[in-house]
């Protein structure tokens, strides 16, 4: 048996797995979808833009029931105090996501064009709508969320949803989009054919750099503009989960006092590096390798931000002892280390036969196709 | 303080969006295994029109697939958003069937259902049955583990409270797993979808038929729908007794209350045929009686006794006394971690401590209730007769013409005879919507029978909520109902849009002339 502290470890770096694999896999759908008016002219257009995700989004979409659920088992705390504290937040990417589906299955049914354009629109809004909501979170983690727990760790939440659009988690948001859609944009360069591709191709040019200039700003302000949190009692890594038996000071800086600062500015310059590359690359026609940098710049950006949060998960600006930290919000010893036998048999698997679907799938759609098949979809 | 306005409203927005997402989950489930043997029949057969109908009901399980992807998130993030002390009180245990669910079963059909629809010329034959397979396997599956973090809810086992976290931790995982409540359940519920995919493919034909379209395509179809879904529907019942026999075990109030039995009777039991249960009267008006039945179905014995309501509640008093004295010893434990006779006492009574939160419900503090206040709690376990009398009793019904409509329509098929009598092609036609009402009572007698428990014994529901207020959730209530009432607008025209266009419609078969 695997001790506690090195559990709740694993755990950790799992968490950022599974949300990674989310922002990955799922990331570039999100992306497509955004960007499917300006890709894609016509109905043709769309539809072969459409039919490179069709067959995957569904799979796509499990990392993020698997790691919503893998909070839930893992970190239960932070469900709880997440879910119901951005409860409109929440809400809003629910519907997203429900909206989604309904483009991908019901856009093609009907001739219309009035039907069609209708769920144009409704999937570019359900592909902006999570990007931004998932970014403005994970940037009111930085500044701390308004909740504190009573002693019978019911959680209470102060704030609404205007509270979480403050200037650094709308900065946040900002990264968020302009990284997922410079990832969409490396897709539909490797799966499309002209004039989509070099459409992609030419977009990333605009996309990289402002990816780049706004991560930097956020990462500027978390240097010297934004309050950081730390543990001020000592740490015990295998005690009981119970947020309540810690103290936690505020003032300091997050990258510079925090556990894994410096990790997570490593990170950070290699996020910069391959956003750079990843439209040099594509230009150059090298689109699989464009994709595969887009891909490791995503992992790398998601790991830098919760590295640089460590070891904290969601930090409480109303109570800062009720943060909910590695060392007090997991599930029981005997579950973070069932759940990871669970993992370590069917992680493998997973990625054996998703591999293995891509590969069916390869190749570019082109409007030729299109043109010729009759969806059974 | 427990907000009342807002657990109903929560309990109300939960249950819609359940109820929602249970149309389209058991039409995935039975309609998966009918398009595998469909197509398991083209591979064996290399008959064009079986890969046909495998592709037309496809576009169907499409529609529907979608939607019960989409809805299920709901149910997932409902618990962190609406039930967030519930999430904590149970995470630890309930969660990880969720999450073995996503890991095991979910990944695979939602990778795989995108090869069955843009796999037909990329894979060979052999290839693309076996993802269709995948697929089916996986859709099961998935309603494995969901139904066994379901059972712990009814029967919660393997687990106990831990006063340093305030939560349910586990002790036995293998228990939780093979709970006997979350393996009849599963067959049951499985089969219920089988048979309401049955009944899918069962109507639509009968419709063609009686359009005198797709004859042959609709034939066929029909043979598979009434050879499959008798298999189905026999496994539904004699299962579903089975959940009968297990919750006699660990849900008694649920039993009772299913059963109008007000009172203990002398065993063997009398099964009440009809009646109109009265809560107020605590009687049963106008009961029609089966001698021995119910004694016999519950207890398989002819001298087990099955306890009545009154009976139960007169028991439930003692147990929330006994969790009074739990709860009081927990909270001399929180001021004194180290009081070892506080520890003791709380040892030996934590196993009752959730009947003292039934106190907190009715906003009591358990340490200042008074025997009324107790004897109001104990009254409070009683759920809704009548509800669940009735919706039982219509839902076997059902489940009994099931087997009557599957062993004629399948005794047809056998005599070359589906197409001969258009009143029984009508009556396959009109019987398309019994299996979701008998579904979703199904489910009603489930989880409407749990209440006032989240967790059998363990955590009353109106506990579990978040702490939002009554008018975020009825921002969201009416959210979901505005926005869930449109896709069902939109999926049922696209549904009866493509069931009206037909495999000839669509040129699917007769193949068109090249």
């Amino acid at each position: 048996m695997i001790d506690y502290e090195t559990l709740r470890i694993i755990w950790w770096l799992l968490l950022g797995v599974l949300l990674a694999g989310f922002a990955i896999m799922d990331g570039f759908d999100l992306g497509i979808v955004t960007l499917v008016r300006v890709l894609a002219r016509d109905d043709d257009e769309r539809r072969a833009l459409l039919e490179t995700i069709e067959p995957t989004w569904e799979g796509n979409q499990v990392w993020l029931v698997l790691g919503a659920g893998a909070i839930f088992a893992a970190w239960p705390l932070l469900y709880a105090a997440a879910f119901s504290g951005f409860y409109f937040a929440m809400l809003l990417v629910l519907f997203a996501l429900i909206l989604r589906p309904g483009g991908f299955s019901f856009r093609n049914k009907v001739a219309d064009p009035r039907w069609r354009n209708a769920w144009d629109w409704i999937i570019t809004v359900s592909g902006v709508v999570p990007t931004l909501i998932f970014g403005v979170a994970i940037g009111n983690l930085f500044l701390g969320v308004p909740f504190r727990f009573d002693d019978a760790l019911r959680m209470t939440y102060e704030g609404g949803l205007i509270e979480l659009l403050r200037p650094f988690p709308l900065l946040v948001g900002g990264v968020s989009l302009a990284m997922l859609l410079l990832h969409g944009c490396a897709w539909a360069a490797l799966k499309s054919e002209a004039p989509i591709a070099p459409r992609a191709e030419r977009l990333m040019n605009w996309l990289s750099p402002v990816f780049i200039a706004l991560y930097a700003a956020a990462g500027a302000c978390l240097a010297f503009a934004v309050d950081g949190y730390s543990i001020s009692t000592a740490v015990n890594g295998a005690a009981s989960s119970n947020p309540l038996s810690k103290q936690v000071v505020t003032g300091g800086r997050w990258l510079a006092d925090g556990a894994l600062g410096g990790w997570a500015c490593a990170l950070a310059t290699a996020a910069i590096v391959l956003a750079a590359f990843v439209p040099w690359l594509a230009r150059h026609q090298h689109h699989r390798t464009a994709f595969m940098a887009s891909a490791t710049m995503v992992f790398a950006t998601l790991f830098s931000a919760g590295f640089a949060l460590f070891p904290f998960l969601m930090p409480s600006s109303l109570d800062p002892r009720s943060s909910l930290t590695v060392w007090d919000a997991s599930s029981s010893q005997h579950t973070l280390g069932l759940m990871l036998i669970a993992v370590i048999i069917f992680m493998p698997l997973i990625l054996g036969y998703t591999a293995w679907v891509y590969r069916v799938l390869r190749g570019r759609i082109s409007l030729q196709h299109i043109r010729d098949s009759h969806s059974l979809y | 303080m427990i907000d009342h306005t807002v657990v109903d409203l929560s309990r109300l927005q939960f249950a819609l969006t359940a109820m929602y997402h249970f149309l389209f989950v058991p039409l995935t489930l039975g309609l998966v295994f009918m398009l595998t043997i469909m197509e398991s029949v083209y591979v064996m057969t290399g008959r064009e029109i079986w890969k046909r109908m495998t592709q037309f009901w496809g576009i169907l399980f499409g529609i529907n697939f979608a939607m019960g992807v989409a809805t299920g998130v709901t149910l997932e993030f409902q618990f962190g958003t609406n039930w967030a002390y519930y999430s904590h009180y149970v995470g630890d245990v309930f969660g990880t069937p969720l999450a073995i669910e996503g890991l095991m079963a979910f990944f695979l059909e939602a990778t795989f259902v995108g090869l069955f629809f843009f796999g037909w010329d990329k894979l060979s034959r052999i290839k693309h049955l076996i993802v269709t397979w995948l697929l089916a396997f996986g859709t099961s599956m998935s309603a494995l583990w969901i139904l066994a973090a379901n059972a712990w809810m009814q029967n919660p086992v393997g687990a106990e409270f831990n006063i340093e976290t305030m939560r349910m931790e586990v002790t036995s995982f293998s228990a939780v797993f093979f709970n006997p409540v979350a393996q009849s359940k599963f067959v049951h519920t499985v089969s219920a979808g089988y048979v309401l995919g049955a009944m899918f493919v069962l109507s639509i034909s009968a419709w063609f038929l009686l359009k005198g379209r797709n004859v042959e395509f609709a034939k066929r179809s029909m043979t598979v729908a009434a050879s499959f879904g008798l298999a189905a529907a026999l496994s539904v019942v004699v299962l579903g007794d089975e959940s009968g026999y297990t919750i006699t075990e660990h849900q008694k109030m649920k039993l009772a209350a299913i059963e109008a039995m007000w009172e203990t009777e002398p065993a063997p039991a009398s099964f009440t045929l009809f009646g109109f249960p009265d809560i107020a009267e605590r009687t049963t008006h106008y009961a029609v009686h089966i001698p021995w039945v119910m004694g016999l179905i519950g207890t398989r014995s002819l001298d087990g006794v099955l306890p009545g309501i009154r009976q139960l509640v007169e028991e439930m008093k003692g147990k929330i006394e006994n969790g009074q004295i739990a709860y009081a010893a927990m909270q001399k434990l929180r001021e004194n971690r180290e009081d070892a006779t506080a520890r003791a006492v709380f040892e030996a009574h934590k196993r009752d401590l959730g009947y003292a939160l039934l106190l907190t419900r009715l906003n009591v503090d358990p340490l200042a209730a008074t025997p009324s206040d107790v004897a109001r709690a104990a009254e409070s376990t009683i759920p809704n007769v009548p509800v669940l009398f009735w919706s039982f009793r219509i839902m076997v019904a059902c489940g009994l013409y099931f087997i009557a409509l599957f062993a004629f329509s399948f005794w047809l098929a056998s005599k070359r005879q589906l197409d001969k009598h258009r009143w029984y092609l009508r009556m396959a036609l009109w019987s398309l919507p019994l299996p979701w009402v008998a579904a979703e009572l199904g489910w009603i007698v489930a989880e409407h029978g749990r209440q006032p428990w989240a967790i059998e014994g363990i955590l009353p529901t109106a506990l579990g909520v978040s702490s939002v207020s009554a008018a975020q959730v009825w921002t969201s209530l009416i959210g979901f109902v505005i926005f869930y009432t449109a896709l069902a607008v939109v999926d049922a025209y696209l549904m009866v849009r493509y069931v009206r266009k037909g495999p000839d419609g669509l040129g699917m078969w007769p193949e068109p002339k090249s």
